[in-house]
């Protein structure tokens, strides 16, 4: 977008947050490149970074702004700068083209929806029950899930708003384009949970965790594997289980544990009927491959 | 095409009954083709050795006795009455069709080196294993069986049928094996339930 003098135009964000822990504000400030974003958008508020305007005018007043990001849960009785959340988003929600649901507390209530706060929850779902109070404002939104939020999907989306990109969106509205895959899909262990040879200890190269370790990668929505962190590591890659941080499920009770019925998981991957898993499990386990048995690097 | 997949059954069945009553390596190749009154050379058509037949015979029981275990498992009833339709059609299939569960005990369990490759682990017995776990499985979810190892429970139910059945081929049972059924479904549902 350009303005008559050839100039960039900046598109303007308004970063509003609810019920937060800052987790997400902390993964943003891991964008590798900040200082081409920020030549291209401008905060007219973020709770952390300095901009144009103080959190009272904000929500006094109502400020150009073409993208309304909301981080963290909404709750009826959740103010800001003594001005009921609900009342910013309704203010703000009219005039912008797009609202974006930052983090899995925004898109689902997350870990704030166990909270004291009256009726705390995402700002059209809380877990997976649809909510109807924003109802008016679903074709507008695009929600970003993740405890915390990748900060590449969060940039990528809204250069694809900038770029007024035709955005295909799941029943969660989250962008397919990150999220149709499982965090399974680009796993380096996918070896490892064919042949059912399982990890024992965390932190190791080796072995699968979906078996003891409550590893969630096969049920859960997102690129943590095809976009790595801080262009590193993913937790599977690093040998932590996936949290399954993208789902309205989340938070996992029971976090490292996988649970079973007789030695048999009670949740299979996405689409897999459980006889045909059990199937090619009972085959795969015949199996002893020593290349999977061995270290791969430290013996 | 249909003529032999026909023969081929035929010819499971035949060295099926010989192997389980005559034993794997006391039964010869030229023995099941004259039980069919084939030629020898007619055989390797459809089997290119012992070892493969061996091992086709006991994917031929397993997908046999898992498709019977599966309608069981399908049925919209109680854990402990499912054991007992398993037992039943365990001893039905051990009183009318005996070479089929003689094979398993006596052919598969007793000359594991026959089957040592291609038949690794539960290879060749998949089908019927993964209705036993879908059965364990589904009784725990609803609450009626108790969570413990797969393998505790598995050898506690067909170690205690396959015992059962190879007490009768002994002939050592005083009773027909249906005389069982009751008792042996209570013990081992008594044994697994929560």
């Amino acid at each position: 977008m350009k303005n008559p003098n050839g100039e960039n135009k900046k598109i303007k964000i308004l970063w509003l947050s609810g019920i937060s822990c800052y987790g997400n504000i902390h993964s943003f400030f891991n964008y590798p490149h900040m200082e081409v974003f920020l030549e291209d958008f401008e905060f007219i508020y973020h709770p952390v970074l300095d901009s144009t305007f103080s959190l009272k005018e904000i929500v006094n007043e109502t400020k150009e702004c073409n993208i309304l990001l909301i981080d963290g849960a909404i709750s009826d009785d959740f103010h800001r700068a003594d001005v009921n959340i609900k009342d910013i988003i309704n203010r703000y929600a009219t005039s912008v083209n797009r609202i974006v649901t930052v983090g899995t507390c925004a898109t689902f209530g997350g870990i704030f929806k166990y909270s004291d706060f009256q009726s705390p929850r995402g700002l059209h779902f809380c877990g997976d029950e649809l909510q109807t109070d924003f109802l008016h404002l679903r074709n507008k939104t695009i929600s970003i899930s993740g405890c915390p939020i990748q900060p590449e999907v969060l940039v990528n989306t809204l250069y694809e708003i900038k770029n007024q990109t035709d955005i295909k969106l799941d029943t969660f509205l989250r962008p397919k384009e990150y999220y149709a895959y499982t965090v399974h899909n680009g796993c380096t262990r996918n070896e490892y949970f064919e042949y059912k040879v399982d990890g024992h200890k965390f932190g190791e190269l080796e072995g699968c965790l979906f078996y003891d370790h409550g590893c969630q990668a096969p049920y859960t929505a997102g690129s943590c594997n095809k976009i790595l962190w801080n262009e590193q590591n993913s937790k599977t890659r690093s040998g932590s289980p996936c949290f399954g941080c993208t789902e309205y499920t989340f938070p996992k009770m029971s976090l490292y544990d996988t649970k079973k019925n007789m030695g048999i998981p009670q949740n299979l991957p996405l689409g897999v009927p459980k006889r045909a898993y059990l199937t090619i499990a009972g085959v795969t386990k015949a199996f002893s491959i020593q290349r999977l048995e061995k270290k791969l690097i430290d013996d | 095409m249909e003529k032999k997949v026909t023969k081929k059954e035929q010819i499971i069945q035949a060295a099926l009954e010989l192997f389980a009553y005559k034993g794997f390596y006391s039964t010869t190749i030229p023995d099941i083709a004259s039980s069919l009154k084939m030629s020898v050379g007619n055989m390797y058509n459809y089997f290119k050795s012992k070892d493969i037949l061996a091992k086709e015979i006991i994917k031929y029981i397993s997908i046999y006795l898992g498709n019977e275990l599966k309608k069981i498992n399908e049925e919209q009833i109680s854990t402990k009455e499912k054991t007992k339709k398993i037992v039943t059609m365990y001893f039905n299939i051990a009183s009318s069709r005996p070479e089929m569960i003689d094979y398993f005990l006596r052919v598969y369990l007793s000359n594991r080196e026959v089957f040592k490759d291609g038949c690794e682990g539960m290879a060749c017995v998949s089908e019927f294993v993964t209705e036993i776990m879908i059965f364990f499985e589904e009784g725990v979810q609803k609450g009626e069986l108790k969570e413990q190892d797969f393998f505790s429970a598995f050898g506690l139910f067909m170690g205690y049928l396959g015992g059962m059945v190879f007490l009768n081929g002994e002939k050592i049972l005083p009773n027909e094996l249906t005389y069982y059924i009751d008792d042996i479904s209570n013990n081992i549902y008594n044994a697994l339930k929560k």
